[in-house]
């Protein structure tokens, strides 16, 4: 379970977190929605310990992150894998060496055969070829960085996925591709995952819960159907946008075919 | 006027308060990193090989024509004023205790030093080092330490071989340009040579290491602000060593020599 408790933060004079509460219970995906740059990817950190609150409490397994100990830490951001915005896949290592960093364990990490099999595996359920692995970061798509970061987070076998702006900067048929892998993910491997997005219609599609992150605190939480519904207008105005946006560029998708 | 000159000098230093405190931490986690002997022992090795091999020419080049220019420049300064062997110790003692290492330094400052801010910068600006810290990685085994170790290794290395080269390049320049004899000039060298001149110059190097790969490091991996910031770590951190190495050159002088 991965909760946060009035969580604050702020970047000098800017508050980016304004007492945050967010529960995610055991086996459920939640989206994290909100405009570009109010703070989604800073809340998602925060639960990984990359940052620390300035107030409130960020729990993860009943461990209060920010109070843990150094090993302690590295113990608990095993059983978390973390999907950067842009990949952030080590460019001095082919696909196979940053896929296998993402072995945590340290037995297994040790364990040749195990490595090299478990990358493979990672790499056939994010649904890229075998010969993908001889590859450098630098000679991959957008969408082929963004699925080689889900590979590489999903090969320490978590309990946790933290997924940031997954499918920005992708079109809507790429971005349809990593919404579905999410999905299968979910369903295969049964992890506890929190997305966070300003693609609403994909966030629909893959989250049991959505909360929208507004002005700094959490402006509504509830199933996709609830937050359809809701009446708040900071809400709809969100709403409202994003799916336009998300029918014209299906629209326009439609057209091109 | 006062008042913004006091505000001035307190922001000044609480910004190096700052620095000197985070530079600290980042020693203090080096220190402690140093158990992880299996994650940077390999790496420090593939540091070593390539700032080695790549920084080796470049520093020849410029150890070979600085002892011969030393020994040009002697030859016009003191001809008929001193007898020929003094030569010998002239750019025997510059080289080996000043020129070798303090070049060398400033070289790798620029050459090494640039190279890890903006390695270092540029995986923090891409969230690599983020990346590693999430997968329950310490940035500072995997990536700074194999940096800083395989500069220590190199940077004496690479002083003890321009030291050679210079000398071997003066004792040349003097031969052909004022006809100093094989045996002058080495008695010379030899008349002057202390051999704590040799444990200075490799005492200078290596603390002239530390500053050509800690402080690139601690800015690097402190970069803000995309590729500007990276442009701007890359540069400071070659001024800051560039800086540190002359304030050492100065310190080590003082406490080595004159005390």
């Amino acid at each position: 379970m991965i909760e946060l408790r009035k969580v604050s933060k702020r970047f000098v004079k800017h508050v980016v977190l304004d007492g945050v509460d967010l529960l995610v219970e055991d086996g459920q995906t939640v989206a994290l929605l909100g405009p570009s740059g109010v703070g989604k990817s800073v809340l998602l950190k925060h639960i990984i310990g990359l940052i620390k609150p300035d107030s409130g409490e960020v729990l993860v397994d009943g461990l209060h992150v920010a109070a843990l100990k150094r090993r302690e830490l590295a113990e608990l951001r095993g059983k978390i894998g973390y999907v950067f915005q842009n990949g952030a896949l080590f460019d001095s290592m082919d696909v196979r060496e940053n896929i296998r960093l993402g072995i945590t364990d340290e037995q297994c990490s040790d364990d040749d055969k195990y490595c090299t099999d478990r990358v493979a595996e990672c790499l056939r359920l994010v649904n890229l070829p075998p010969e993908v692995g001889l590859k450098y970061p630098a000679e991959l798509s957008g969408g082929m960085r963004k699925r080689v970061g889900i590979a590489r987070a999903i090969a320490g076998k978590p309990k946790y996925l933290l997924y940031d702006e997954p499918t920005s900067g992708l079109d809507p048929m790429n971005a349809d591709v990593i919404d579905a892998l999410i999905e299968r993910l979910q369903e295969e491997l049964g992890v506890t995952s929190v997305v966070v997005s300003h693609d609403v219609r994909g966030s629909f599609r893959v989250a049991d819960k959505v909360a929208l992150l507004w002005q700094a605190k959490i402006r509504a939480v509830g199933t996709p159907e609830e937050i359809l519904a809701s009446r708040d207008p900071a809400v709809q105005q969100f709403l409202e946008r994003d799916l336009e946006m998300a029918v014209i560029q299906s629209e326009s998708v439609g057209g091109g075919g | 006027m006062t008042f913004d000159v006091r505000r001035l000098v307190g922001r000044w230093s609480l910004r190096a308060a700052s620095h000197a405190g985070r530079l600290t931490y980042l020693v203090v986690d080096m220190v402690r990193g140093l158990s992880e002997w299996r994650i940077y022992i390999p790496r420090t090795f593939e540091q070593a090989m390539s700032i080695g091999y790549g920084s080796l020419f470049i520093v020849l080049l410029v150890a070979g024509f600085t002892g011969a220019v030393t020994s040009l420049q002697a030859g016009y300064q003191f001809t008929g004023s001193v007898p020929l062997y003094i030569y010998g110790a002239v750019i025997g003692e510059s080289v080996i205790l000043e020129l070798g290492p303090v070049l060398t330094g400033l070289i790798l400052a620029g050459r090494i030093g640039a190279r890890y801010a903006a390695e270092l910068g540029t995986m923090r600006v891409t969230e690599q080092i983020d990346a590693l810290e999430s997968l329950g990685r310490s940035p500072v085994s995997h990536l700074i330490l194999p940096r800083v170790l395989a500069g220590m290794m190199v940077i004496p290395a690479l002083t003890m071989f321009a030291n050679v080269v210079g000398f071997l390049s003066g004792w040349l320049a003097a031969k052909s340009s004022i006809g100093i004899t094989n045996a002058d000039f080495i008695f010379g060298a030899r008349y002057y040579f202390r051999p704590f001149d040799l444990w200075y110059s490799m005492i200078k190097a290596t603390f002239f290491a530390g500053a050509v790969t800690v402080i690139p490091c601690y800015i690097g991996y402190n970069t803000q602000q995309g590729a500007e910031g990276v442009g701007r770590a890359t540069t400071l951190a070659v001024v800051a060593a560039s800086v540190t190495i002359l304030l050492l050159d100065t310190l080590l002088a003082k406490l080595l020599l004159n005390h």
